[in-house]
């Protein structure tokens, strides 16, 4: 186990190449599952390749395990991988890719075998040993992707989107899979996605990446409750976080605390009362979706949506102007121009 | 780690362009000795004496000269493009609709058809040349161009129609469907919607039945007797020597005149080409 | 719409390979018009010939020897080309050149470099000291060094086509498969040999195919090069089945060699289509 750092890591790639990494600093934490989310372009995967090895950093240190190992290859570095396509070696059976990195390391035969059924009784595949990738299922190769990447017991874990492969039933299967898995093994993991639901669900903590830097590093309850700028304000959640402008700020809310205004709150000074036009909504089972515009007041006209509990039925008998509100402790404040958190400032 | 990774790093770099650097003057080289003859006097060409890779005496254009006005080589040159002209019309009379039908025809069949037709042309000359003269003497071909002409599309047309039926096969049928709909004759649809989009696949087709004219030799030496009615790719290497002489000079300028701009053109579409010959055992 | 081309194929192929097997087995000459069946008489002479068994020696040398160094070159040439860089153009063009160019006319450029007079390797052997000047190697007069001076230019003139073929397949392997070799540990040869090289099994397969074909059945190297000499040293099924048939005018027996080229071509068949069919369902 081994913690991974990273110090201004920049990777800058020839005109017309995305994916470039600008002055990134990290630091994992022991055993912890470290979830890299951005969208694609963010540069995400590009810091993974560097820290396995793959891609070689323009400038700025790796550490692993508190050495420098910008000079090593994949080998030296004690790493294991698992690839957004698995990366199965097709011709050989589920065994052989198993056992593939332990010949590499010029282990004993003996104790390559007894290692490889471990690796496979660990994710439940011993007997599929004697297929082939083609002839397993996406949650199996997923499965034995995992198996090739654990036999050789890594000191760090990295993930480039093992579950983006898969469709959406297994995914959440899948995805419930690899918690387990890491909790197991409580082995460093470093996950790339580009889904923020994978990244609430599975991370310790969640590092959010956008045009190769890194917006915030925290929690889920953190990067989800107490956004550091308004990309990672609006690229978590969904719907996005309202965004609002005012006297040279930018306010941002929550659809879920975009509430309609209850008869005894109404009017107390810890909420905030915004008229709300709607326009349209959408059903969604247990929810529903409210679009529409605030009317009047300084906000008036900023396009604002409100997500509900299904048992809420809009009165629209008033042509649909609704009085709604948000507690004012919901309310986040950012710089107009930077789109950087700051604090709050009074509103009427 | 003995080597850092920028060291090693270069030394692949090297390795590689060594290895490219090797490979292309190899492969290449018969062809530079073509261009260094073709200008060279024949008082330095046989000089035991000079660096053969050098000029001893001012280049000369007395090679070409001799070639074009006292050689048969204009008449191979043109010998070549009339077969050539008609093995490309007869291909594509043949082959076009053949193709069609093939990647139209449901189930299997079509592409066992395919195959069958495409491993005919795997039949080498060498295993039929000897009844296949008799069968151009007795058609009453025998000593002429015509010879060739009838003979090379049995095998430009086995090979033209399994390449056309892979471009075929991936027009999407909708596609066809839209132009019928739309009011077109079958037969329209296929010569103003199907032709013009698989246009690359019959330019392919076209080069490749070309070169062949070009290429083939086997045929040509078997069918034809005489020196003027020759194609340039057997003129060229039996004729253009006069009893046991060889002239070295013309021979060499024959041979670049007669393969540089077939190869350069050959060289754009070989990559359609070649995708005919892997069964899409690469995906 | 198929009838035509099948009419004519049939017409000019299966017409003529009927017809190999009715001379192969009588006794036509050129010139004459009766016809006797004589069984297999032709074949059993055929064998008995010592200037056969050479040939088939020869033949299968000749494919085996230029085959493997095809092999080799091809995939060795296809690495370093699958990666683009500067000037990859050029470079392809002047490694396609014997392919593309005609292979008659290639050949009569490779008589000339190692004529026995004027060769250009043999001057640059003697500069170097390699070899004698009063008696350079003697590249297509010598039975060994014609046979490994047809086998080369043979090489040299399919090896392109190879390079293609297996380059299509290099091209095609995913980025993530030698990444994966990386991390798992696996060094340059452990992923090339097990690896790399066993993944392009099939399309390695289809290169020797047809390599094979253009190999066994083809004269027209040694034809240009040595017409099969000095004293049939290098004399092949193919060019001994045209001196005989058509310079020899035995018809007969030139029929009868040239079926001889027949059991490889269906084996080869054979395995193209389960090539092809193997593609066709994975």
């Amino acid at each position: 186990m081994a913690i991974v750092q990273t110090r201004g890591l920049t990777k800058v790639f020839r005109e017309g190449q995305v994916g470039a990494v600008v002055g990134v600093d990290l630091e994992s934490r022991e055993g912890e599952f470290l979830v890299l989310l951005g969208p694609s372009g963010s540069g995400k995967t590009t810091l993974l390749r560097m820290i396995a090895g793959l891609e070689e950093p323009t400038s700025g240190e790796i550490l692993i395990g508190g050495e420098v190992v910008n000079d090593m290859t994949p080998k030296e570095r004690g790493i294991a991988m698992v690839f957004q396509s698995y990366a199965l070696y097709p011709h050989l059976t589920v065994l052989g890719n198993i056992v593939f990195p332990l010949k590499a390391h010029k282990m004993r035969r003996e104790a390559r075998e007894k290692k490889a059924q471990w690796a496979a009784d660990l994710l439940g595949i011993g007997h599929l040993l004697g297929r082939r990738p083609r002839e397993l299922s996406g949650g199996e190769r997923q499965r034995v992707a995992l198996a090739r990447a654990i036999v050789r017991e890594p000191s760090v874990f990295l993930l480039d989107e093992p579950l983006s492969n898969l469709d959406a039933k297994l995914r959440a299967s899948a995805r419930e899979e690899l918690e387990q898995f890491q909790r197991r093994v409580a082995t460093t993991m470093i996950y790339v996605t580009h889904d923020q639901v994978e990244a609430m669900a599975m991370g310790d903590r969640v590092v959010v990446m956008n045009h190769g830097k890194v917006r915030q590093i925290g929690t889920p309850a953190e990067v989800y409750d107490d956004p550091a700028d308004t990309f990672v304000a609006t690229f978590l959640g969904s719907p996005p976080m309202n965004l609002v402008q005012a006297d040279g700020v930018t306010i941002g809310f929550r659809p879920e605390h975009f509430l309609p205004a209850g008869s005894e709150a109404a009017g107390s000074p810890s909420t905030l009362s915004l008229p709300f036009r709607l326009d349209h909504e959408e059903y969604l089972g247990s929810e529903r979706i409210l679009y529409g515009r605030i009317e009047g007041g300084r906000f008036g006209g900023a396009k604002v949506v409100s997500r509900l509990p299904s048992t809420f039925h809009p009165d629209t008998t008033s042509g649909g102007l609704l009085p709604f509100q948000v507690e004012r402790l919901k309310l986040k404040f950012f710089d107009r121009e930077s789109g950087a958190r700051r604090e709050p400032v009074a509103i009427e | 780690m003995a080597m850092g990774r920028r060291t090693r790093r270069t030394l692949t770099t090297a390795a590689r362009w060594g290895t490219l650097a090797a490979f292309s003057a190899a492969l290449s080289f018969p062809f530079y000795w073509m261009l260094i003859t073709t200008f060279k006097r024949t008082s330095d060409l046989y000089n035991l004496k000079n660096n053969p890779f050098l000029f001893h005496e001012p280049p000369t254009l007395e090679h070409l000269r001799l070639l074009f006005r006292e050689t048969l080589f204009p008449r191979w040159l043109w010998n070549t493009a009339v077969a050539g002209v008609c093995v490309v019309a007869i291909t594509l009379l043949l082959a076009l609709p053949a193709a069609y039908a093939l990647a139209r025809l449901s189930g299997r069949w079509g592409a066992r058809l395919g195959i069958a037709m495409f491993l005919t042309y795997l039949v080498p000359p060498t295993l039929l040349f000897i009844p296949l003269s008799r069968v151009v003497a007795a058609l009453g071909l025998q000593d002429t161009i015509w010879s060739v002409v009838v003979v090379y599309p049995s095998f430009t047309i086995p090979f033209s129609t399994w390449l056309l039926m892979g471009f075929f096969k991936s027009i999407p049928r909708e596609l066809e469907d839209a132009a019928l709909v739309d009011g077109l004759t079958r037969f329209q649809t296929f010569r103003r919607l199907i032709v013009p989009v698989s246009l690359s696949g019959i330019l392919t087709v076209v080069i490749f039945s070309f070169t062949l004219v070009t290429q083939e030799f086997v045929y040509a030496l078997t069918f034809i007797s005489s020196a003027a009615h020759q194609t340039v790719g057997v003129g060229v290497p039996i004729y253009l020597i006069r009893g046991d002489v060889y002239y070295w000079g013309s021979l060499m300028a024959a041979c670049l005149i007669a393969s540089l701009p077939i190869g350069a053109v050959y060289n754009l579409f070989l990559d359609r080409f070649i995708a005919g010959f892997t069964f899409g055992s690469v995906k | 719409m198929l009838a035509p081309a099948i009419l004519y194929v049939l017409a000019l192929v299966g017409v003529p390979f009927l017809l190999a097997f009715v001379y192969a087995l009588g006794d036509v000459k050129v010139g004459s018009t009766d016809y006797h069946f004589v069984g297999l008489a032709n074949f059993a002479s055929v064998l008995k010939s010592p200037a056969f068994q050479r040939a088939l020696r020869n033949s299968i040398v000749f494919t085996v020897c230029s085959q493997l160094l095809v092999l080799v070159f091809g995939n060795i040439l296809a690495l370093v080309l699958k990666d683009a860089f500067r000037g990859r153009r050029l470079v392809r063009f002047l490694i396609l050149l014997p392919w593309v160019a005609p292979v008659s006319i290639g050949s009569i450029g490779w008589k000339w470099i190692l004529d026995s007079l004027y060769s250009v390797i043999n001057w640059v052997l003697v500069r170097l000291h390699l070899a004698n000047e009063f008696s350079p190697p003697m590249w297509l007069g010598e039975p060994t060094l014609a046979m490994i001076s047809v086998i080369l230019v043979h090489t040299w003139h399919v090896l392109p086509f190879a390079t293609v073929i297996l380059l299509a397949g290099w091209t095609a392997i995913p980025k993530d498969i030698p990444e994966a070799c990386a991390v798992d540990g696996a060094g340059y040869f452990r992923t090339l040999f097990q690896i790399t090289l066993p993944m392009l099994r099939p399309i390695i397969n289809v290169a020797l195919l047809f390599g094979i074909v253009f190999t066994f059945t083809d004269m027209t190297v040694i034809y240009i090069l040595t017409r099969g000499g000095p004293y049939d040293t290098t004399q092949v099924l193919p060019s001994l089945a045209f001196f005989t048939g058509i310079l020899g005018s035995d018809l007969a027996e030139g029929a009868a060699i040239s079926i001889f080229l027949l059991p490889l071509l269906v084996l080869v068949a054979w395995r193209m289509l389960r090539t092809a069919h193997r593609a066709e369902v994975g």
